[in-house]
Order: structure tokens, then sequence, then C-alpha cells
């Protein structure tokens, strides 16, 4: 039965298409609503860190270790240190996680990749400080904390989250760039090599990104594997030997302190951190787009 | 190889002339050497019998195609024979599929061995995300064809007949390139590495008609030093291109659906003088 036409315009409203404009009015108003409100948090979060934070930024704060006591000094050991153990762990995690995706993805059957699967996922549900509690008990106890142990806390913490991005774009890859490959007498892995990965890089480095910013943000497996450290020594490297002096856990003592300073410089090394993890990133993409654009002229 | 004397798109052949006589091969196809020859070849998927009992010679410089309604197992056929099914969960073949007297699905043969000397094109152009020189050059490269790479490559773009339109620009990217153009690239890449048979999936079913008329052109000359398959669901196609064709249809039996060659033979034959009726039924169209 053809639609009943409504008097003199034949394209008026028919039936209940005013409730249901409200109905879609409705809908994205709170969508756009949602989304506004993420926007503010974010605002609000990176807004009370600048405000707080900057007044305690100088040059000295990039530059000097922490003073004795009182004002001044700065955090160039934490920085130097949180760097060596991030950097030691994406050296650990992000060629495990990768490995781990190609081989789910391009060479695992079905039913030796489902419990595998099963098994990252698990992974990258467990609460930090359970991770920190592993690695304390299997390599710190009788031996002292050391960097490292931070380091490899924080790679089991960034494997499941890179295995399970890399997978998401290895996937995007067409079969036919596979079959290509093949045709021409290529072998699997070489073709996965050759072909395979770097048509997903871009993915894989926002992958990894977001895996450093998550693992550079952790404290509760540093507080258990590289927190006693002494102030005083100074910039140090010898993560195999020792605790590291890194920002979150310098965020965390100097909130606990009673100074107002202490807790300037807490507010100041948050803001560092927050903008190393955003050098981070936005290195990685201006890398990337550069590497495209030479693919395109 | 011959160079190749580009010609104007503009003044393609008109599509269903026949191709002067000076440009086909007059010996007998079936002369020349035995590159495939298969012996009751059932090719199966999982318990599903995809297809039955085939039985045919392929021969060298010869170019072959097979024909068929959609479904019938050409493609199934064609990519058994440089063992690109290997992969789909459940493949297996019974019977022999033999490549200059080796069955291909012998034990111990390695399925990258046989693909270095089988190549294919695939249906849909697909150039890696490279640059075009780096695209032919990849596979050479990695086979240890360094010395005169760029010969080689010159070589092979020639032999695509796609030398011309992208000598400067050999360091863009591949994706740049027009449909036919990919394709082109495409063939040029299987023939970098001297393979010794070419499969082409429907190769210009992608494509537009002056493209798809400049591939067919291609094959002739491609005939010269490569044995070539070609599928192609178009039978004006294989009516142009084919010296050999062949048939493939479905036979439903217990409402199982199976693949048989029913037909295969000269080209000329097989339109005109079609043994079975199943052919006849096909090429004059009365079922598609």
């Amino acid at each position: 039965m053809a639609i009943a036409l409504e008097g003199a315009n034949p394209l008026g409203p028919s039936g209940n298409l005013p409730r249901r404009k409200r109905v879609d009015r409705a809908m994205r108003a709170s969508a756009t609503g949602a989304a506004l409100l993420a926007v503010a948090v974010l605002i609000i979060v990176i807004a009370s860190i600048v405000g707080k934070g900057a007044s305690a930024l100088s040059l000295d704060f990039f530059t000097k270790a922490p003073p004795l006591d009182g004002a001044g000094g700065g955090i160039l050991p934490e920085i130097v240190g949180t760097g060596l153990i991030v950097g030691l762990a994406t050296a650990f995690a992000l060629p495990i996680g990768i490995l781990i995706a190609l081989f789910l993805n391009e060479f695992a059957s079905p039913r030796v990749a489902y419990p595998i699967r099963l098994a990252l996922d698990l992974l990258n549900g467990l609460p930090s400080i359970v991770i920190a509690v592993f690695v304390y008990g299997l390599l710190v106890i009788g031996s002292g904390q050391k960097g490292v142990d931070g380091s490899i806390a924080l790679a089991i913490i960034m494997v499941p989250l890179i295995a399970r991005s890399t997978q998401e774009v290895l996937r995007l890859v067409p079969q036919s760039q596979r079959d290509a490959s093949l045709a021409l007498g290529m072998s699997r892995w070489r073709t996965t090599l050759g072909i395979v990965l770097p048509a997903c890089l871009s993915g894989i480095i926002t992958g990894a990104v977001l895996a450093i910013a998550r693992a550079a943000g952790e404290t509760a497996p540093l507080l258990l594997t590289t927190s006693f450290f002494n102030p005083n020594q100074g910039t140090t490297a010898n993560l195999f030997g020792q605790a590291i002096p890194n920002i979150p856990m310098e965020i965390f003592t100097q909130l606990d302190q009673a100074s107002p300073a202490d807790h300037a410089r807490a507010w100041g090394s948050a803001l560092v951190l927050v903008a190393l993890i955003l050098l981070v990133s936005v290195t990685a993409r201006v890398l990337l787009a550069r590497s495209r654009r030479k693919m395109q002229r | 190889m011959d160079e190749i004397t580009q010609r104007e798109d503009s003044a393609a052949t008109p599509l269903m002339a026949p191709l002067a006589v000076s440009a086909r091969d007059t010996s007998s196809p079936t002369s020349r050497e035995v590159v495939f020859d298969m012996r009751d070849l059932n090719v199966y998927y999982g318990e599903t019998l995809a297809l039955r009992g085939v039985n045919m010679q392929i021969y060298k410089n010869v170019i072959t195609a097979m024909i068929g309604p959609s479904g019938c197992g050409k493609s199934t056929f064609v990519r058994s024979l440089n063992r690109m099914n290997d992969s789909i969960a459940g493949f297996h073949v019974t019977g022999q599929a033999l490549y200059h007297g080796h069955d291909i699905y012998g034990s111990g043969v390695d399925p990258v061995e046989v693909r270095r000397r089988i190549g294919m094109v695939f249906q849909r152009p697909n150039p890696f995300p490279k640059s075009i020189f780096d695209n032919i050059a990849w596979a050479p490269r990695i086979l240890g064809m360094r010395a005169n790479l760029n010969e080689r490559i010159e070589k092979a773009l020639r032999g695509a007949a796609l030398w011309d339109e992208v000598k400067d620009r050999l360091k863009q990217s591949a994706l740049g390139l027009s449909g036919g153009q990919q394709q082109r690239l495409c063939i040029a890449r299987a023939i970098a590495i001297e393979p010794d048979v070419l499969l082409l999936d429907e190769p210009a079913s992608a494509l537009d008609p002056i493209s798809t008329a400049s591939i067919e052109e291609l094959m002739h000359t491609l005939k010269r030093e490569y044995t070539l398959v070609i599928v192609t669901h178009n039978m004006q196609q294989a009516a142009r291109v084919a010296e050999r064709t062949a048939f493939f249809s479905l036979d439903v039996t217990d409402g199982k659906r199976t693949g048989v060659l029913v037909e295969y033979d000269d080209t000329e034959k097989l339109f005109t003088r079609p043994a079975d009726k199943r052919t006849e039924d096909y090429v004059t169209g009365r079922f598609g």
C-alpha cells in the first residue's frame, strides 16, 4: 500500500516522523555532549598541571639534580632515568610484541592462536601492582632494586598492548598483497618481513607510542623495583646495578613532603612527564609522515 | 625480447577483430613440448570435491584459456597449478599434476620453488605500496639477481609494454598508476624473475576496454618466451587470445556441485565445432 500523502504538501512529514526527529536530535546532542565532556576533562587536567607546574620550570629544572634541601635544583637525573627505564622497556617489549602479533596473525592455526590470544588479554588486564609484586618477588628480593627490573615490569605491561595493536593493523593488510608476494616465489616469512610489516608500519608505531605513553606513567612497578635511590647521587645510567631516579617516583615522593617548594617540583615533574610523552608521540608521527611523503613523490 | 613499439591507446584494435595472421604462430599447438600434464586430478576443499577428474595437457609457448560459468572451478584449477591454494584450510588433491614430468604436489616439493617457476597475475592489480622500480626489483634482489638490476627492470617493463610510460618516474609510487598500468606493472613484476609459466586469473576483468586490449596484445608477445594459462569469463577474449581453450562446467549430482572439465581443444574447433553439447550451449550463449 502506497504511503498516504498528507493534504497539499506531498513531501510533508509523515507518520511518526516528528517523534523520530526528536529522538535523532536527542541522540546527536548526547553524543556531542559526551565528546565535549571528554575534551573538557582533558583540558582541565592539562590546564591544572600546566598552571601548577609551570612555576617550577626553569632552565635549572632541566639541567640540575634535586637540591639537598629547600627550593632550587632540578630533575635532570629523573628525566634521564625515566628515559632509560622506558627506553629499555621498549627495547624489550617492541620486538616481542610484534613477533607475537606476527605469529598469531600470519603463522598460527586458529586452534593454537586462541589460547595465546586469551593469555594476552588476561595479561593486559593484570593490575600493574600485581605485575610489580611478581617482578619484585622474582628479581628484586635478594639482589636489591635495579633499574632494569623496572624496565622488565614495564615491558610486561607493554607487550600485550603492542601485540594487540600490531595484530589489528596486520589484519588490515589485504590478502592480495601476500598473494602477490607468494606468487613471485617468496617464502612466507619473507613476505611478512618485506611486504606485510612495512605496509602496516604506521599502525605499529602508533601502537608502540601508546604503549610507551602508558608505561612512562606507571608508578606501581617502579615503586617496587627502582625507588630506593640516593637522592644525591646525580644522573646515572647504571640500570643494571642499582635503582635509577625516575619521574613518577619523584612526583610521588615530592608530594609526600611538607614544603610547598617540593609540591611545586612535583607538579613541574608531572608537566615534564606529560610533555615528554607528547614529544615522543609527535616525533614518531613526524618521522612517519616524512617517510610516507617520500613514497608519494 | 623484442622492443615493443608503444601504440597510442586511441588507435586500439577494434575488440572483436581477429588478429593479423602474422601475429599468430602457425605451427600446431599440440606439437609443442608438454609443460603441464594433469592426470585424473581431483581437487578437494575438506570433504567437498571442487574439481573432478581433470585430464589435460598444456603446451609450451601456447596461450591456453579456461572458460566456463561462475563457480565451476576454473580459478581453483589454475591456482592449483602453482600451489596457491595451499594456504586454504582443508585443501588437498588426488591424482597427479605433472610439471615437466614432476608432480608439483609430490612429497618433498617446496611450494616456494613451484611458484618461482610458475608465476601468477591476479584479477585485481595488486602492486606493492613501493615505488615502480622497487615493485619489480624486490623479488630479484632477494633471489640474488643483483647484477644488472637496472637492465633487468627495463627489460621487464619493456616486456610488459610499460617502459615508455614510466621510464621517467621509476621512483614514484606504483599506486599512482592507472588500473591498466598497474596490471601491466604486475605482469612486469612477474616476468622480472624469469619464470617458466605465467598464470593469469581474469587479468583484464577489472580493467576498462582499452587497457584490456593492450593486455591482450601483450599476451601475444609474452607467449614467445613464456607459457600462458589464462582464466576468463569472457568467451570473446578466449577466442581472441588463446590457441587452446578448456571449457569447465558444473556437474550437479545428488545436490552436490562439482566442477568438471567438459572439453579441451584448439580454440577454433571449440568455438565452431564443439564436440560436447554443453560446450555448444555455453559458447552459443544458451546459458552463462
